[in-house]
C-alpha cells in the first residue's frame, strides 16, 4: 500500500514493502455467529472483527493501514484523525476516571500517529436515571485532562437510553491533529537491529480497574496511568524524528498485543528482555495471585516506540527527562529471526514466546 | 494445577478468627485459615495461598536450608572448575 | 522489588548451578524421560524458559495434572444445563470460563444471557448465594485434591451458616488414579517423575511411594518455581543415576510428609469417592473422583438439579489422549496450531493456560515447535 502523498516540500521518502526477508502478513477471517465479549478486549479476536467484517466493508487505501489514527492528506496537509470508546467500569477508579481516559485516549491515538491533537469532540450516550452530579464530575474531569493535554472539546453530541442499557454513561471522543511531517512511522520502516522502548511501568491501569471491580476482593495502592503521552512524544521528535519508526500506546491487550501486531505487520521478530521489563511491585504481586501475564494488561498511559539502534540511547534519555517518564526502559530489539513473533528472554536465558490476547485475560486457580 | 502463592500475614480479625489479612507484594486480601492447625499462625508468618485459603504455613527453616545447599553446590561447582584447571595445566591432559 | 519465597527460587546464579550440576548427572549415551504430573509445572517450564537450561537428552514429558482438561465435554455441559435453570447462578474459577462444552464456552452461553459469574474463590460463591437469597448459586468445583479442601471448608461453611440457596457441582479427582493409569499403560516410556507440590501440600508425600516400590521408579515432589523444578528434575536423575527408586520432597518449605491433616479430615467429612469418573484422554478410572456425601446431599448440585448426563465423545482426530499419557508432544498432534488453537479449541488441552497443548502454544518459541514437529 503507498501512503497517499502529502505535498509537503519536507515530504520524506517511504522506503515502501517490507524489509528483506521479512514474512508476509496473513490476514483474518471473521466467521463467528455472534459477537462475543472477547471481540472487545483488543486481542486476536479484536483483530478478527476488524480486519474480516468492519474493514472489508468500509474498504479504502487510508483505513487499509489500520493504524491507532488513520492519517491522510487535507489541502496539502497530512492530518491524523482518531476515535475511541470507553465504556468502563466503574465509571471512578484510583488515578481517574471514563472522563479522563476518553481525553487521554484519543489523545494519545493521535500522538503515537505523530500527531499533537488540535481539536477533539466527545459523544455521550447516558442511562437515564444517572444523576447529575456523576455526569458533572465526568465533564469536569476531562475538562481538566483536556487542559493538561494542551487541546480543546470543541463539539460532540449527547444522547439518552432507557435506564438499564450502558451501564451509567458511555463516551466516545474524536480527535484530530496535524502529523509532524518529518515523521514517516510504518511498520514496515521496521528494521532488525532497531531498539525497543517503553516509557514505563505496564499493568498500572488494567490491574487498577480489576481490583476497583471489587470483585476479587483485593486491596492495593494502585492508580490508573491515565495521562497524555504527547510529552514522550515530543521529547523524541525533539531528538530523533528520523529514527523513529513505529509507535503505539498499548491499551487493551497490552505491550504483547501491541508489539505481536507489529510483528506481523513488519514481517520482523522482537525480542524482550524480561528483566528490563518496568514493573511495580503491587501489579507484580497482583499478577502472580491471580495468574495473570502484565504484558496483557491495559494501559493508558504509555508508549512503546521503535527506534533506530544508533538514536535509541539519546531517546531513553530524552524520554527519562519528561515528567512521568523516569521508569522508561530500552527492553528488546527488533530481529530478522523469530519473524512475525514476540519472544521473550527469561532471567536465565531461556525462550519463551509472547503471544497476542485471545480474548480479556483471566484470572486462573490452576 | 494448583497456583498458590506465598504471603505475609499482616492483619487478624478479632471477630472473624478464620479469616486472616495476607499481603504479596503489597496486595492484600482476606484468607480462610481453617486449613491451618489452631494456634498455628503469627504476625509475619508466611503461608502458601490458594483460592482465597491458606493451604500451608512456609517453614523459613526449610527454605534457608534449601539455598543454603544450593548455593553450596554452586560453590562446590566453581571448586570443581578450579580444580579441573589444575589438571590441566600439570599434565596437559584434559579431565 | 523482591517477592519473598518466590525470587530466591527464581536466582539466575542458582538455576545455572543447578543446570550444570543436571549436565553433570546425565549419561550423554541415555535419553532420560520424566513426566511433571502437574499441569502448574507444564507451565512454569515454558513460562520461564526451562527447557533451554536442560540437555538435549533430558525430555520432559507433560501429564494429566490438569483438571480442565480432564473434564469431559458432558460433564461441562452438565454445569452449563444447571446454569440453564430459571433463578441460576453459575459461579465458575477463570479457567473454566473458555472450556468448551457442546453448545459453547460458559463465556459465549454467558454473551447470550446465561447468568455465569467468575470468582477467584468457592467462599466468594458462598457470599454471593448470602447476598443474593433469591437466586441459586451453583459452585462449578474442578481442581485436584489442592483444592477441595478449600471446597470442603466451604460446604462446611454453608452447614454451619444454614444457606439453602447454594450447591456446589463437584468435579474434584484425584491424582493417584491417574499416575497409575498411566504407569499401568502398554505405551508408557517413562523414567520417574515430578510430584506434584501442591496436591502435596495436602496429601502429603506418603500416596507416591506405590510409584516407587510397584514400579521402580523415582518420584520428586517439587514446587513450582524454576529452581523447585530444576531441583527436582537434578533428584530424579541422580536416582536413576545411582539405580534408586523412591520419593522425595524438594518441596520442604510447603509440604509436610504426612500431608495436612486438617484438610485430609475437611476432605473425608464431606466427601466420598465415586466408584468411578470419565477422564478425558484417559477413560474410566475407578476411585478416582469425589462426590459430596449424601448428609451434604442439600448441597449437591447433582441432587438439586438434573443434569443430562450424556456423555460426549472427543472427535478421533483429537489426540488429547495420546498427549495426557505423555505418548504424543502437542505439535504432533495433527490439529495442533491449525484447527486447534486457543481462540478455537478442539480439545480442552490447548483452552486451559496449563494444559500442555496451551502452554506449548503461549510459550513454546516457534524453533521448538518446528522441531517437535519434524521428530512427529
Amino acid at each position: 500500500m503507498r501512503r497517499p502523498s502529502c505535498g509537503s516540500k519536507k515530504k520524506r521518502v517511504l522506503e515502501t514493502g517490507p524489509a528483506p526477508g521479512a514474512v508476509a502478513p496473513r490476514r483474518a477471517r471473521f466467521n463467528d455467529a455472534q459477537i462475543e465479549m472477547s471481540h472487545g478486549a483488543g486481542g486476536k479476536a479484536s483483530r478478527r472483527l476488524v480486519e474480516g467484517l468492519i474493514a472489508p466493508a468500509f474498504a479504502n487505501p487510508i483505513l487499509a493501514a489500520l493504524s491507532d489514527a488513520a492519517t491522510f492528506s487535507l489541502g496539502g496537509r497530512r492530518v491524523a484523525t482518531s476515535a475511541d470508546g470507553y465504556v468502563v467500569r466503574p465509571l471512578r477508579f484510583p488515578g481517574g476516571s471514563i472522563g479522563e481516559l476518553a481525553v487521554n485516549g484519543t489523545v494519545n491515538d493521535l500522538a503515537v500517529s505523530g500527531a499533537r491533537a488540535t481539536a477533539l469532540m466527545a459523544s455521550f450516550i447516558l442511562e437515564a436515571g444517572l444523576p447529575s452530579d456523576v455526569l458533572r464530575a465526568e465533564v469536569e474531569a476531562m475538562a481538566a485532562a483536556a487542559a493538561r493535554a494542551g487541546v480543546p472539546i470543541v463539539g460532540g453530541d449527547t444522547k439518552v437510553v432507557e435506564h438499564g442499557l450502558c451501564d451509567g454513561m458511555y463516551i466516545s471522543t474524536f480527535g484530530v491533529g496535524e502529523v509532524d511531517e518529518r515523521l514517516a512511522l510504518d511498520p514496515r520502516s521496521v528494521r532488525p537491529g532497531d531498539k525497543v522502548l517503553l516509557s514505563g511501568p505496564i499493568g498500572d491501569h488494567g490491574i487498577t480497574i480489576l481490583l476497583a471491580r471489587g470483585e476479587l476482593d483485593l486491596e492495593a495502592n494502585l492508580r490508573s496511568d491515565t495521562r497524555s503521552v504527547w510529552p514522550f512524544v515530543e521529547a523524541l521528535l525533539e531528538v530523533c524524528p528520523a529514527g523513529l519508526r513505529w509507535m503505539r500506546d498499548p491499551t487493551r491487550g497490552g505491550v504483547a498485543t501491541a508489539l505481536n501486531e507489529l510483528a506481523r505487520d513488519s514481517g520482523l521478530g522482537i525480542l524482550l528482555r524480561e528483566e528490563d521489563i518496568p514493573l511495580r511491585r503491587e501489579v507484580r504481586g497482583a499478577c502472580e495471585v491471580l495468574g495473570l501475564d502484565p504484558l496483557h494488561i491495559a494501559n493508558e498511559g504509555q508508549v512503546i516506540a521503535i527506534v533506530a539502534a544508533d538514536d535509541a540511547d539519546r531517546a531513553l534519555d530524552a524520554v527519562r527527562s519528561v515528567t512521568g517518564g523516569e521508569g522508561a526502559c530500552l527492553i528488546g530489539e527488533v530481529r530478522a529471526d523469530h519473524a512475525g513473533t514476540v519472544v521473550g528472554i527469561t532471567l536465565y536465558g531461556g525462550t519463551r514466546a509472547i503471544d497476542m490476547l485471545v480474548g480479556d485475560p483471566l484470572p486462573r486457580i490452576c | 494445577m494448583c497456583l498458590a502463592i506465598p504471603g505475609q500475614v499482616v492483619e487478624f480479625h478479632a471477630d472473624q478468627p478464620a479469616l486472616v489479612k495476607v499481603d504479596v507484594a503489597g496486595v492484600r486480601r482476606n484468607v480462610n485459615v481453617g486449613l491451618l492447625e489452631d494456634g498455628e499462625l503469627v504476625l509475619g508468618d508466611w503461608v502458601l495461598i490458594h483460592v482465597g485459603f491458606a493451604l500451608s504455613k512456609v517453614s523459613e527453616a526449610d527454605a534457608h536450608e534449601q539455598l543454603r545447599m544450593l548455593r553450596a553446590m554452586g560453590e562446590d561447582e566453581l571448586a570443581i572448575e578450579e580444580v579441573r584447571g589444575y589438571s590441566f595445566a600439570d599434565d596437559g591432559e584434559r579431565r | 522489588m523482591t517477592m519473598k519465597y518466590v525470587d530466591e527460587f527464581r536466582d539466575p546464579a542458582l538455576i545455572t548451578a543447578v543446570a550444570q550440576e543436571i549436565a553433570r548427572t546425565v549419561d550423554p549415551a541415555r535419553h532420560y524421560r520424566i513426566m511433571e504430573v502437574c499441569g502448574g509445572h507444564t507451565h512454569a517450564i515454558y513460562r520461564h524458559g526451562l527447557h533451554d537450561v536442560l540437555p538435549g537428552n533430558v525430555e520432559l514429558v507433560h501429564g494429566p495434572g490438569c483438571p480442565v482438561c480432564v473434564l469431559p465435554t458432558g460433564r461441562v455441559d452438565d454445569g452449563l444445563a444447571i446454569a440453564a435453570q430459571p433463578n441460576v447462578v453459575l459461579a465458575c474459577f477463570g479457567d473454566m470460563m473458555r472450556v468448551p462444552g457442546t453448545k459453547g464456552t460458559p463465556l459465549e452461553l454467558k454473551a447470550r444471557g446465561a447468568d455465569i459469574r467468575m470468582v477467584y474463590s468457592p467462599l466468594d460463591a458462598l457470599k454471593m448465594a448470602q447476598d443474593n437469597p433469591r437466586t441459586h448459586v451453583c459452585f462449578f468445583a474442578i481442581g485436584f485434591e489442592t483444592t477441595a479442601p478449600s471446597t470442603a471448608l466451604t460446604l462446611l461453611r454453608a452447614r454451619e451458616l444454614g444457606v439453602r440457596n447454594f450447591s456446589v457441582f463437584s468435579n474434584h479427582v484425584t491424582i493417584v488414579p491417574a499416575m497409575r493409569a498411566i504407569l499401568d499403560s502398554p505405551d508408557m516410556r517413562l523414567d520417574g517423575f515430578v510430584g506434584p507440590g501442591h496436591v502435596s501440600s495436602i496429601i502429603g508425600c506418603r500416596p507416591f511411594e506405590f510409584v516407587a516400590q510397584h514400579y521402580g521408579k523415582p518420584v520428586v515432589v517439587a514446587g513450582f518455581e524454576p529452581l523447585d523444578l530444576l531441583e527436582g528434575i537434578l533428584m530424579v536423575l541422580r536416582q536413576l543415576r545411582d539405580g534408586e527408586s523412591k520419593v522425595e520432597n524438594q518441596y520442604r518449605r510447603i509440604v509436610p510428609w504426612e500431608g495436612n491433616h486438617a484438610a485430609l479430615r475437611a476432605l473425608a467429612t464431606v466427601f466420598e469417592l465415586r466408584p468411578y469418573f470419565e477422564w478425558r484422554g484417559l477413560g474410566f478410572i475407578s476411585q478416582s473422583a469425589l462426590k459430596l456425601k449424601s448428609d451434604f446431599a442439600p448441597w449437591d448440585s447433582e441432587v438439586q438439579f438434573e443434569v443430562p448426563g450424556v456423555r460426549v465423545t472427543d472427535p478421533r482426530a483429537a489426540q488429547c489422549g495420546e498427549i495426557l499419557k505423555g505418548v504424543l508432544k502437542p505439535p504432533q498432534c495433527k490439529l495442533f496450531g491449525k484447527e486447534c488453537n486457543p481462540e478455537h479449541p478442539v480439545g480442552a488441552l490447548m483452552v486451559s493456560s496449563e494444559g500442555a497443548c496451551a502452554a506449548y502454544y503461549r510459550y513454546a518459541s516457534t524453533e521448538l515447535r518446528v522441531e517437535e514437529e519434524a521428530r512427529a
